[in-house]
């Protein structure tokens, strides 16, 4: 399949639902080709935001431009992007076949080359022999794969998935995720996935764009996004984390809220609020060390991970490499390095 | 709470209410297979000669070939009606909503003794009594409200993101309308036709005041039962209870009923 992937610039976007405000404003640059993953908890817009691209929703402002080209007023028809929707929205009264050619025939290609096409695209999601099966003889994640392919059998500009695996067990949404990722890169095809996981957008994509209350909070790639997130929301939405306040009492060193003076590495001003961030997996021994009561301590196989009360009343997750639990109310000791631990 | 108990209590009930019902067909079936010249039961003997008069007496044949013609136009201007207002209803936001869906479900709750009187008087102007097609007209605002209620409730459960998604792949309005939408709607579509026909087909009143001298079936039984009692109009009405029910499977393996409304 010769690919035309475009790449995608929103600007400005606002769009209200009576008094709720669904998109604040929101600005993103999509390059051809990309995989970016829309991440944020339910009713923080993102589906919204999928919409407008859709053209299934008008924006209060903003525009839409793909390629340069201005689509914000557009019908859908016309905007060839293939969506695949969160039930999958197959259609029930055509084949597997059917639902693959429906593209093509309101594109008005020839026969033989929907034929041909179809095969191709099933092909693809490895769905060869499926054709005269109606969808709901297939499973949840053989329909997925169905819509999938009709979402791309026509060569779109984008491909937009909307929680597209949020109905699927675990391991079966494991192997669509990399499906999907395989598809993606072979075909270049720009790609907007949306969902609520942030486990499923580390492994997808190319850059993650974190949205909170109809705003993009951070749009970063995915190491950077766990990282160095640029806020609370960010650090605590994606991952697991230990986040406190603070104030740069001299360069190279912080006052938390709490008292506790923390060695770091980040050349902020002395007198400047900050906040910190380290990651559970961090610690270990390090020039902060802290001395805390095991309050919690949870087996998971690979790691075990610990709550620990230390003083000050500051509580910390820690994640360890996997061996014998401590003694619930026994005392350790974890320490993390400056360079480990995250300013914003 | 002993829902076997219940169970076997309800199951009781509604055998009896459903034996209560049928309880007519158990003697007019055997009358209409009667050798005896007057309505009695149990018959004396069998014989076919009553559905024999029914098939040679070219008024039956008459009656009931309008009857048919005039059930199924009745079918297709309901639909050609109702699918829209029934669109319009279930999606539609507009001011008066609520006042237009009443008004197609008026003549549910007008007596219609009422409404034929008051057609009456109407048609009599337009010079439509006797003609066929005006009671084609009546016909479908009695089978509006069935058509509405049925397609409504295959609306509220229509998935919409079916549409979005086949205009999304390319389709117009048009192409979603015909090749998503209404083939979806396809088992409502039937019911709703098939309500309208039997609505109409079994129709007395309105027929009395409006048919003049073109007789449909339940008027030509109707003045049969005034003329003459004989075992004729037993066959006539087995051979109508036959249809209907062939119409009512039909409906029960293609067409779905409000039962959807429920869930």
């Amino acid at each position: 399949m010769a690919s035309r992937s475009a790449d995608l610039r929103v600007e400005g976007l606002v769009k209200r639902f009576g008094e709720v405000v669904a998109l604040d404003g929101v600005s993103l640059d999509i390059a051809s080709g990309e995989l970016l993953t829309i991440l944020g908890p339910s009713g923080s817009g993102k589906t919204t935001l999928l919409k407008v691209v859709a053209g299934f929703e008008t924006p209060d402002a903003g525009s839409v431009r793909v390629d340069g080209t201005d689509i914000t007023t557009l019908p859908p028809a016309r905007r060839d992007i293939g969506m695949v929707f969160q039930n999958y929205a197959l259609f029930p009264h055509l084949t597997v076949a059917r639902n693959v050619a429906f593209p093509l025939e309101m594109r008005n290609v020839g026969k033989a080359e929907i034929e041909r096409r179809v095969a191709e695209a099933l092909e693809l999601v490895e769905l060869e022999g499926y054709g005269r099966r109606l969808p709901r003889q297939l499973s949840g994640g053989q329909q997925q794969r169905v819509a999938l392919a009709r979402a791309i059998v026509f060569n779109p500009r984008l491909l937009l998935l909307d929680e597209p695996f949020g109905a699927l067990d675990r391991k079966l949404r494991e192997t669509m995720q990399l499906e999907v990722r395989r598809l993606q890169r072979r075909l270049g095809l720009t790609t907007i996935f949306i969902t609520h996981d942030q486990e499923e957008a580390l492994v997808l994509s190319d850059r993650i764009a974190v949205m909170n209350k109809g705003s993009i909070e951070q749009v970063a790639s995915t190491t950077e996004i766990y990282e160095r997130p640029a806020n609370d929301f960010v650090a605590d939405f994606v991952g697991e984390s230990n986040i406190f306040h603070g104030t740069v009492t001299e360069v190279g060193s912080v006052t938390l809220d709490s008292g506790r003076r923390l060695l770091i590495a980040h050349p902020a001003s002395v007198g400047s609020r900050v906040g910190v961030l380290m990651r559970p997996e961090r610690f270990g021994r390090g020039a902060n060390s802290f001395n805390g009561e095991v309050k919690e301590a949870v087996y998971l196989g690979s790691s075990i991970k610990l709550r620990l009360a230390c003083d000050a009343g500051m509580e910390l997750i820690v994640r360890q490499p996997s061996g014998a639990l401590p003694a619930i109310g026994s005392r350790i000791s974890v320490g993390i390095e400056p360079e480990s631990i995250h300013v914003f | 709470m002993k829902p076997n108990g219940n169970r076997r209590l309800l199951v009781a009930l509604c055998t009896l209410i459903y034996v209560f019902l049928m309880l007519p067909l158990v003697v007019v079936f055997p009358i209409s297979l009667s050798s005896a010249p007057y309505m009695q039961f149990p018959p004396p003997g069998l014989s076919t000669q009553w559905y024999e008069r029914y098939l040679d007496d070219p008024q039956w044949i008459d009656a009931t070939v309008r009857s048919l013609y005039v059930g199924g136009a009745t079918a297709v201007l309901a639909l050609l009606l109702g699918v829209p207002l029934a669109f319009s209803l279930a999606r539609g936001r507009y001011a008066g909503r609520i006042a237009v869906d009443r008004l197609a479900l008026a003549p549910l709750i007008v007596p219609v003794i009422i409404l034929s009187v008051g057609l009456y008087g109407l048609f009599a102007k337009l010079k439509l009594i006797g003609e066929w097609y005006g009671l084609v007209v009546a016909h479908t605002v009695l089978a509006l409200p069935f058509v509405v209620l049925v397609m409504m409730a295959g609306l509220r459960d229509f998935d919409r993101a079916l549409e979005q998604a086949a205009e999304g792949l390319g389709a117009s309005r048009l192409q979603t309308l015909f090749r998503v939408t209404l083939p979806l709607l396809r088992p409502s579509l039937v019911s709703a036709g098939l309500l309208a026909f039997i609505s109409s087909f079994d129709e007395l009143v309105v027929a009395l005041f409006l048919a003049g001298p073109n007789m449909t079936l339940p008027k030509k039984m109707f003045d049969n039962i005034l003329m003459e009692i004989d075992p004729t109009i037993a066959a006539v009405s087995v051979m109508q209870i036959v249809l209907v029910s062939i119409v009512l499977v039909l409906i029960g393996r293609f067409g779905r009923g409000l039962q959807g409304s429920a869930r």
